[in-house]
């Protein structure tokens, strides 16, 4: 009270704006140690109580119809192919079937197209039960060796894909060695769709994290070769297969990027898939997909978002007639004394 | 000053003191001379050549005494071993310890980090200075005196000490004022005793006596290492090649006083750590507060889960590396490179992983909790010392926190310990009432009547607005009349207030309270026909006493009076109003300035004193023999009223039973009474009683207090009694109020005082503790117990006692009678011993109040803890002195009281108050407050830590429990140091369930803490789920949203770092928006903290992304941002965390409401404005039923006056209704009716 007014007759006296200030200043201080600073003291109130999970629960079902609607507009196709591209004899001993070099892989099937997919559409590689996220397989690389090339020597995070025959390994780690390689290639009728693989990365990755000068330098030369082998010419940043492969996954099954098909698909079209199928998913029982999708503003099809949204709006608002019915049927007056302790002790006991 | 004046005052003074002060010295020849140079023994000191103490090996600590727990050097031990106390810490420690392992699942840079965080924390310690800055005039050479401070003291310094002023070290006394060498000391500080103690120099330095003297002084000193003993001191000063021995006597020690002489000049022996006052002083213990402690419990837990979390991760890694199904080739695990997962030996990696997991996971543990409760107690503290309203105005201080860790601890308080002299009382006694010849003076009325009266007066207003008109008016007259008629002496005032006239109301004189026109400005000679009678108890009042005059000012008119015991100050002030001056005292006379009444000037009058008779507790009295002018010769007595009326003459007992009414109305307003009486004696009898009291005197050995006994009974008999005089211990400010208040709040209130009984019995009254129909069960031994038969005799009878009152206890119907146990200090150490405590610490909890007495320090400290022990409940002690110290360290919490001097108690103390008033509002409105901030805090950082830890359990399960985490390093550091600590202070600073006059208006809310019900296991276990429900929907929402389709329409996939950094963004908006939905009060402060935090967070990744060549770059801006589902995500995933919560209070407040949640509806909605006499009635009804306190006083006295009233009516009524007036008023009444 002393401060208020002591401030407010300095604001009139003198519209000096040093000492309205301090006195503001201080009267915060004042009030901020008395602990009386001016404070909102929301109190739930059941028609309040109500009315905010109805209002939630009215924002959530349009966003979750919104959510599905243009998670369901999306066209996906997933083909599981590391089962049927295996020849017949080798279906019992596929390790054997992937171990041995001298098979070819190459394997082609057709996809039909159910609904028209509007370019761009995406093609991904999906691989299930593949630790990508295992600590070990997650730090075995080194980022700077990615950047800086040779400059960087340590690179003891990648042992042992660090060195070979005594020199070191660019890219080194177990993700760099690894790398995914099977290849796709898609037709309609006899023409060749073209499949667009520049730009499946992310822009600041193929240009702050993968340098420009570094070139592969004995990659997969030593005796236990992993997945694929990088073309010695081609700087990392322009690597974008391994640039999407070393964005590792965040769970055992997951997506990555392989290109682009910039032509529509209509409904009914019939396109056949040539890969080669590389990779031994066969030693841990993963399996490998090919996955052909478009995308909408909210990304790829997944239903769940929608799904969510709509039901938890309306258990908000089933929420919400339930305390309705139950603050009609027995109301407590807002404010009621009966329910203090010191009026029911008394009774109880 | 001439010296011829000093001289004759010199002996006036040091002599007077030998009446009571000064016992036998010990013997001067030290038997131990013979020690000196030994070990132990091994100290020199040159005396004013300091600096020789300034180089080995005569270099002695400087002055500086550390008052803090911390200091720059002992900071990392000692807040190392505090920390450590507290078992989080050593999980922190263990932790700390494995990252600089391989195992360290984080980078090493980000767990610095926050251990930089925490110590430069801690390095924000403060330091007390004040009391090392204090000055003391030290000697500079050439007989210069300057003032240093005391820090800065040197051994060897030659100090000057003037009056009133603590020794700022221990001191070899050189000289004093007096030319004896002698000089007084109050060593209250140090064993809490008042009394002043003579110390005297040796003969040998008696000459130094000007500043000057000093120039050329030079001796040494070889003396005793330092040691605690604060009575004895071994020790030689070699002065001019010739040794002196020293004594205890001439040692003066720190934070003792120096008293009644003028100055001092002493030598420093022992400084600052060295000084026996240090040296004796216990550390504190340093407490904890239940809710701590709890919390400790509740540790405990969470490491439980965490220890469980990590065996299932270590497990599940241990089966994962063996699953050939399950490792690939890719992760090439049979190279055996990573010890944490080798196939080979399973076992092996599985107890690394567990290690790994174990600070993976441990998030759950909140370390950071430690922290932030420092951080928040620090600032509550701060809070708590600001409050304007617990400021005393008068000393200009305030409530100080002396430490932070109890805070929360006032809030839950269920017992009260309190000392009395000091803390309940200002130690000043006030002259209030006498009665003098059968008739009482001095009519104030009690307070507790007044508000009787004032609320019988509103009941009656009442009671004429519910009725019609005129018949209750008259009703409400006739109650007036009856409750007026009802009882006697002051009772007789209880509603006719005012009755005596109070004309000066302005006029105060310290210690003097006292309003009576008939006895003030000297009408008292006009009044009475026994005028004789009267000037006999005034001089009585005047004589009878130990006391000397002082000049205050040196004004030869205005005296003040210096007295072992403040009541005689204030008998000696009382008879100075009445006219009845006493100017002068020498050996042999005193010399009173007397009113004469029958001319009505004053007179100087001359009386010798023949002998004095002293107190003490087993004679009770106090006599004085003195010869007036005339020759004759009197015996003037007071004493306690048994005492004296035991030895009246048969003709002296003419007013003995107005007197004793008087006296029995006086104790049961707490006022102290004492009986005057006086009596004649002739000169043979004088003369023949002098002899044999003079030869019992000469006595040396046992028997000589036996036969200075018996000659005084000799004497003190056939006296003549003049009246009483009744003096008020005052208490202080508000202590009755303070007490009501807190007896309403549920709290207990015990007093422990080593004052006697009767003394301690009246401040009970006084302050409302005890009332006349309270039912006193005295424990106490009847016999003094000396050997080991009579103290089984003893001890029988005090189990006797204490199984009857058990049985009176629990027969009787408690509500209508309150008990109150008065305990003596003997019968408490027999009780407190070990076979009957139990029984006595149940009678004594069964009665509404318990009142100690001649309480031993020792015993106060016993009863602490003992009580402690037995009811678990938590106690507060409360005192001022050097005695409460122990009380005040064995209680859970301690609080000294600052305003008085002596600062003993206050160090020891964990709050420190000025006055004894302000223990209501910290404890009522801080500790509730507290309590509920620190409650909440704690459980919500459960909680958070819960809902963030385990997202990273969660995850590992998909990753082979390889121990890889979901988020980025620092992310995970920046979660408690930046995005969720700051509103979490808002929490435990700001929150206020309800505002600080509603706190005060329903002390029903304070049970909430005593109850703890906002820490219970319940709401404990309760939050654990929500934190683990909160966690489980952060996460598998997040995986199934975000689980393997594009991120965005550019077809990316998101991979760790987004997932991570998306399902944090999660983490923090729920955990923030949870804090958001506890608080209760909002300031701007509050949503600043909050919404800042949200906000923050996306500042540090926007930041963070543009760090160049991490693997998060760009994240924010390029990735993540741009993506709709990572907003849209976020909106679902807080709505869905938050819900279980906001249900379950929506179901609470609307089903089950708490007291404060009702209490915040009715302020919301106005109600205590629209229905005030609601409100109101609410808050009477929220008071504890108590037995205790100011209002329960006058509860029980308007249900007396009513009952006395109700009969008298009844009487009245019936004697009305029989008498035929009425019946034909009645008649003619009803037959309107009829017609």
């Amino acid at each position: 009270m002393e401060m208020d007014g002591r401030s407010s007759s300095s604001a009139v006296i003198e519209a000096d704006s040093v000492s309205l200030q301090q006195s503001r200043r201080s009267k915060f201080i004042h009030q901020f140690t008395q602990q009386s600073l001016p404070a909102c003291k929301p109190v739930l109130s059941p028609p309040f109580v109500i009315s905010v999970f109805f209002v939630v629960g009215l924002i959530f079902i349009p966003i979750g119809i919104v959510a599905l609607h243009a998670s369901r507009s999306v066209v996906e196709i997933v083909y599981r192919y590391d089962g049927e591209c295996v020849p017949e004899p080798y279906r019992s001993n596929k390790l054997a079937y992937i171990k041995d070099d001298s098979i070819s892989k190459n394997c082609s099937k057709s996809l039909k197209i159910p609904k028209h997919m509007k370019a761009p559409i995406y093609i991904y590689y999906q691989l299930d039960n593949y630790y990508q996220n295992h600590r070990r397989y997650v730090k075995s690389r080194n980022d700077k060796q990615l950047l800086h090339g040779l400059k960087y020597h340590d690179a003891s995070s990648c042992h042992p894909e660090d060195a070979n025959h005594g020199h070191p390994i660019v890219p080194c780690g177990l993700i760099a060695w690894s790398l995914f390689n099977d290849t796709y290639s898609f037709s309609r009728g006899v023409v060749d769709l073209k499949v667009n693989r520049k730009n499946i990365a992310w822009k600041s990755d193929r240009e702050h994290k993968f340098g420009k000068q570094v070139y592969p330098v004995n990659f997969q030369n030593g005796t236990l070769i992993g997945g694929a082998n990088l073309d010695p010419n081609i700087p990392l940043s322009d690597q974008e297969d391994l640039i999407v492969w070393m964005r590792t996954s965040a769970l055992p099954t997951f997506r990555k990027l392989y290109g682009r098909i910039e032509e529509d698909l209509d409904a009914d079209d019939v396109i056949s898939v040539n890969l080669f199928n590389n990779y031994n998913t066969y030693s841990f029982s993963g399996s490998k997909k090919l996955v052909l999708s478009t995308s909408t503003w909210l990304g790829g099809h997944n239903d769940f978002l929608g799904i969510a949204y709509i039901s938890i709006g309306t258990s908000l608002i089933f929420i919400a007639f339930v305390f309705l019915l139950l603050h009609v049927n027995n109301p407590r007056p807002y404010g009621d004394t009966s329910n203090l302790s010191w009026n029911w002790k008394p009774i109880s006991s | 000053m001439s010296s011829r004046r000093r001289k004759q005052k010199l002996i006036k003074w040091s002599k007077l003191y030998t009446f009571s002060c000064l016992r036998p010295t010990t013997d001067e020849s030290a038997p131990t001379a013979h020690l000196i140079g030994q070990t132990g023994f091994s100290r020199v000191v040159f005396c004013n050549e300091p600096h020789l103490h300034k180089t080995k090996p005569y270099k002695y600590p400087n002055n500086y005494a550390s008052t803090t727990k911390y200091n720059l050097v002992t900071f990392f031990p000692r807040a190392l071993f505090e920390q450590f106390r507290r078992v989080a810490n050593l999980y922190f420690l263990l932790a700390a310890i494995l990252c600089l392992t391989p195992l360290n699942p984080f980078n090493r840079a980000s767990v610095i980090a926050p251990l930089v965080f925490v110590i430069a924390f801690f390095v924000f310690v403060l330091q007390d200075r004040e009391v090392n800055s204090r000055k003391v005039k030290v000697h500079v050479g050439n007989g210069l005196f300057e003032q240093k401070s005391w820090e800065s003291l040197l051994v060897g310094d030659i100090v000057k000490v003037t009056k009133n002023e603590y020794f700022p070290s221990d001191l070899l006394l050189l000289s004093s004022s007096y030319e004896d060498g002698l000089c007084y000391v109050e060593t209250m500080n140090l064993d809490g005793e008042t009394n002043l103690k003579p110390k005297r120099t040796l003969e040998a330095t008696l000459c130094l006596y000007e500043d000057i003297d000093f120039c050329k002084f030079k001796g040494t000193i070889r003396c005793e290492d330092p040691n605690p003993s604060l009575y004895t001191f071994v020790g030689n000063l070699d002065l001019d090649k010739e040794s002196h021995p020293l004594s205890p006597s001439q040692i003066l020690l720190r934070d003792s006083k120096l008293r009644n002489t003028e100055k001092i000049y002493g030598v420093v022996i022992f400084t600052g750590p060295d000084t026996k006052a240090i040296r004796n002083s216990t550390k504190s213990p340093s407490k904890r507060s239940r809710v701590e402690r709890k919390m400790d419990r509740v540790i405990y837990l969470l490491f439980a889960m965490l220890l469980l979390i990590s065996l299932i991760s270590a497990f599940g890694s241990s089966l994962f590396t063996m699953s050939e199904n399950h490792k690939g080739w890719y992760l090439r695990l049979n190279d055996h490179v990573d010890p944490l997962s080798n196939p080979e030996d399973p076992t092996f990696s599985g107890l690394l992983q567990f290690v790994r997991a174990l600070v993976l996971y441990g998030y759950l543990i909140p370390i950071s909790l430690y922290v932030s409760i420092e951080v928040v107690k620090v600032l509550q503290a701060v809070l708590i010392n600001k409050d304007i309203s617990m400021y005393d105005e008068t000393t200009g201080k305030a409530v100080k926190a002396r430490t932070s860790n109890l805070n929360e601890e006032l809030g839950q308080v269920e017992m009260i310990l309190s000392d009395k002299t000091g803390t309940l009382t200002c130690n000043q006694m006030e002259f209030k009432k006498c009665s003098i010849e059968g008739i009482s003076y001095g009519g104030e009325v009690t307070e507790v009547d007044l508000a009787a009266s004032r609320r019988m007066n509103i009941d009656v207003e009442r009671h004429r607005f519910s009725l019609d008109g005129s018949d209750s008016t008259g009703r409400s007259v006739e109650m007036f009349d009856l409750s007026t008629g009802g009882g006697g002496g002051t009772e007789k005032d209880v509603l006719g207030i005012s009755r005596i006239s109070n004309s000066r109301k302005d006029f105060f004189v310290k210690g003097f309270n006292f309003r009576d026109d008939r006895l003030m400005d000297k009408l008292w000679i006009y009044n009475r026909s026994n005028v004789n009678d009267m000037i006999m108890f005034f001089r009585v009042m005047a004589l009878c006493h130990t006391g000397i005059p002082i000049e205050e000012n040196g004004q030869e008119n205005k005296l003040m009076y210096e007295a072992e015991s403040p009541e005689e100050v204030s008998f000696l002030i009382a008879a100075r109003e009445f006219g009845f001056k006493f100017c002068q005292r020498t050996q042999s006379t005193m010399v009173l300035q007397e009113l004469d009444p029958s001319s009505g000037s004053e007179v100087k009058r001359e009386y010798k004193l023949l002998n004095l008779l002293e107190f003490n507790s087993s004679r009770k009295r106090m006599s004085v023999v003195v010869r007036n002018e005339e020759g004759e010769i009197f015996l003037f007595c007071k004493g306690a009223d048994e005492v004296i009326f035991d030895r009246l003459a048969d003709n002296g007992r003419t007013y003995q039973q107005a007197t004793v009414m008087h006296l029995s109305n006086y104790g049961e307003d707490g006022l102290r009474t004492m009986v005057f009486a006086y009596k004649k004696i002739d000169e043979l009898e004088y003369e023949k009683w002098n002899t044999v009291f003079t030869k019992a005197k000469a006595v040396v050995g046992e028997e000589r207090e036996e036969l200075l006994e018996n000659a005084s009974e000799l004497i003190e008999k056939d006296l003549i009694l003049l009246g009483a005089v009744a003096v008020e211990d005052k208490l202080q400010k508000g202590v009755p109020e303070c007490i009501d208040k807190l007896a309403q709040a549920g709290l207990k209130i015990w007093l422990l005082t080593g004052d006697k009984k009767e003394t301690a019995v009246n401040i009970g009254f006084s302050c409302s503790l005890l009332r006349h129909d309270m039912k006193q069960l005295h424990l106490c031994s009847s016999q003094e117990s000396s050997s080991s038969q009579q103290m089984k005799d003893v001890k029988k009878e005090i189990m006797y006692q204490l199984q009857s009152y058990n049985k009176l206890i629990t027969e009787e119907n408690r509500d209508d009678s309150p008990f109150a146990l008065v305990v003596d200090g003997k019968a408490l150490e027999l009780s407190l011993g070990n076979d009957l405590t139990k029984q006595f610490l149940s009678v004594a909890m069964n009665c509404d109040v318990v009142i100690c007495c001649r309480v031993s320090p020792k015993q106060k400290a016993l009863i602490t803890q003992r009580v402690k022990e037995y009811s678990g409940k938590t106690i507060l002690a409360i005192g001022d002195g050097a005695n409460d110290v122990g009380m005040i360290q064995e209680a859970d919490i301690g609080v000294g009281i600052s305003g008085m001097e002596g600062m003993q108690a206050v160090m020891a103390s964990d709050f420190s108050l000025p006055q004894f008033r302000f223990l209501e509002r910290l404890l009522i409105v801080h500790g509730h407050w507290c309590y509920k901030r620190i409650s909440k805090m704690i459980l919500y950082f459960v909680y958070k830590n819960i809902a963030f830890g385990l997202t990273l359990f969660y995850y590992n399960t998909f990753t082979g429990f390889s121990g890889q985490d979901l988020y980025d390093d620092w992310y995970m550091v920046m979660f408690n140091v930046l995005l969720t600590s700051l509103p979490v202070i808002s929490l435990g600073v700001l929150e206020q369930d309800v505002s600080s006059d509603i706190c005060l208006k329903f002390p029903a809310l304070y049970q909430q803490g005593q109850r703890n019900i906002y820490f219970s296991w319940k709401r404990i276990i309760g939050w654990i789920l929500n934190g683990v429900l909160a966690s489980l929907s952060v996460f598998t929402l997040n995986i199934c949203m975000f689980s393997s389709s594009a991120l965005d329409r550019n077809g990316n996939i998101g991979d760790i770092e987004h997932i991570g950094t998306i399902t944090y963004t999660c983490v923090i908006w729920t955990v923030n928006c949870q804090i958001a939905l506890m608080i209760s009060h909002f300031t701007w402060i509050s949503h600043f903290l909050i919404w800042g935090s949200i906000f923050s967070w996306y500042v540090f990744l926007y930041l963070y992304s543009t760090l160049p060549s991490t693997y998060t770059y760009r994240i924010f801006t390029e990735q993540v941002g741009p993506a709709p589902v990572y907003w849209i995500g976020t909106l679902l995933v807080v709505a869905v965390a938050v819900l279980p919560y906001v249900i379950h209070i929506v179901i609470q407040r609307s089903f089950f409401p708490m007291d404060d949640h009702i209490i915040q509806e009715m302020k919301y909605s106005g109600t205590d404005v629209k229905d005030n006499p609601m409100w109101v009635r609410e808050q009477e009804k929220s008071k504890q039923l108590t037995q205790v306190g100011y209002s329960a006083r006058v509860d029980s006295k308007i249900r007396h006056l009513k009952e006395q009233l109700h009969r008298k009516r009844k009487s009245f009524y019936s004697s009305l209704t029989n008498s035929p007036m009425y019946k034909t008023v009645v008649r003619r009444d009803i037959n309107p009716t009829l017609q």
